[in-house]
């Protein structure tokens, strides 16, 4: 399975685990899943609609990748806040 | 001792000081991200945050002791898998009833608590209000900003939406009705349907005393209402402009209101490079410049629309705003004269001083 690889906050809020394999065939599922699994993570990257936040980054095996990316058994997928998230009043 | 929770655009600052001289800065938390407005509950003492995160969208935080840890309150959240996400959570209300605890945002929601911020719901009668399709959004999104509820009565309330008006309930919030008669939008034509028109309030107070008057910042004019919001008539004769955005109210007068006019909405800084707020007595007739100790030369801040509160009443009565330009000042005497509370906070988006909170310090 693809594993989805935290770093703190989302690592605290999804049981203390960087690192998570989930079933899915693209980023967006298995983000959805993640927030399912761990409640208290949910709203931290998805918002209400199911969309990605503006200012998290998800890379599948180092490349900027979006929600509809496709992901592989073998893949990792960090997800990270972007260097962007500062510049602008949300 | 008075303690002033301070959201800025990089966390939460708590001030505690005497009036007269600068407060000490006596708490950080949140730091990097935009508070959006603190309050503390004085009847729990549990002290409520609004925080943006750029990165992980607007959250209600909250905690029974600012040395300690914070929690996420549940139910800050729109329905899922529908058209609209939360933005932001412009403000929180201390509610009539035990416990009750409000929260207001962007797009245009109200939510609502009944364990003293823990959990929310989100007021369905607001949400589903069949003309919602035709609000729109000031610059600062569609903004629930302002809450008014009503002395002894919980079940009455006035919200204001920026740009959809006011909004009245009688029933706790399963009934909505537009309160907007005698506004007027100079910023559409005239002959725009009346429940189409974008009606921009920034601002809006109840007085405690007599609860049928309000009072309301406009954008591009300054209101009263004496009839519980149903209709609204203009006050903003003799000041040196009618835009602006916060206002406070002195609890035990219900003749009283005090502006910080910017210059114009295409000029949202203090007209003529001077600090000044303006204070009335007789509910509007009359405006009187309250200045001593403001900057009174190059100054052209900007105050945002929940960055000025109050606490306590009549001519103790302490008032704080802030500015985005980092600058915070006070009054210990109803506006009277005014003094430095701390100069260099980053930029100012909202002031909340505790009522009747004395500590040891």
């Amino acid at each position: 399975m693809p594993v989805v690889h935290l770093r703190q906050p989302l690592k605290r809020l999804a049981g203390d685990r960087s690192e998570h394999a989930i079933a899915g065939a693209t980023v967006g599922e298995l983000l959805l899943e993640l927030e399912r699994a761990h409640p208290a993570a949910s709203g931290w990257i998805l918002d209400e609609r199911g969309v990605l936040r503006r200012h998290i980054n998800v890379f599948v095996n180092g490349e900027l990748g979006g929600q509809d990316t496709q992901v592989d058994a073998e893949d990792r997928i960090d997800v990270l806040p972007a260097i962007s998230g500062g510049s602008a009043r949300p | 001792m008075t303690e002033l929770l301070v959201g800025t655009r990089k966390g939460l600052f708590v001030l505690e000081g005497e009036p007269g001289s600068e407060f000490d800065v006596t708490g950080r938390a949140f730091a990097g991200d935009p508070v959006e407005y603190a309050l503390r509950d004085p009847r729990s003492g549990r002290v409520l945050a609004s925080v943006t995160s750029p990165f992980y969208g607007p959250k209600i935080w909250y905690t029974d002791d600012l040395a300690g840890d914070w929690a996420q309150a549940d139910g800050i959240a729109v329905p899922e898998r529908g058209d609209a996400a939360l933005e932001r959570i412009w403000v929180i209300v201390t509610g009539e009833a035990d416990d009750r605890i409000y929260a207001g945002g962007d797009p245009g929601v109200l939510f609502e608590s009944r364990d003293g911020g823990a959990t929310f719901q989100l007021n369905r009668g607001l949400w589903e209000h069949p003309t919602r399709v035709h609000w729109q959004p000031g610059a600062g999104g569609l903004c629930l900003h302002s809450i008014a509820t009503w002395p002894g009565e919980p079940d009455r309330l006035a919200v204001a939406i920026s740009a959809a008006g006011v909004w009245l309930t009688d029933d706790g919030g399963a009934t909505w009705r537009r309160g907007n008669e005698g506004l007027v939008a100079r910023y559409v034509p005239d002959d725009v349907p009346a429940d189409q028109i974008a009606l921009c309030v920034h601002s809006l107070e109840r007085a405690a005393t007599q609860p049928e008057r309000m009072f309301m910042q406009f954008h591009g004019g300054v209101y009263r209402s004496d009839d519980a919001g149903e209709t609204w008539a203009d006050i903003a004769a003799g000041l040196p402009s009618d835009f602006g955005f916060p206002l406070a109210l002195d609890p035990a007068d219900a003749d009283s209101a005090y502006l910080i006019p910017l210059t114009a909405d295409t000029d949202r800084v203090t007209p003529d490079g001077q600090v000044r707020v303006y204070e009335t007595r007789d509910a509007g007739a009359n405006w009187t410049p309250r200045s001593d100790g403001l900057p009174h030369e190059r100054a052209y801040l900007t105050v945002l629309r929940e960055a000025f509160d109050r606490s306590g009443h009549g001519e103790t009565m302490e008032l704080y705003f802030g500015a985005t330009s980092g600058a915070v000042f006070g009054s210990g005497d109803a506006g009277t004269s005014w003094f430095d509370v701390a100069t260099h906070l980053p930029p100012v988006l909202s002031v909340a001083a505790t009522e009747g909170r004395q500590t040891d310090r």
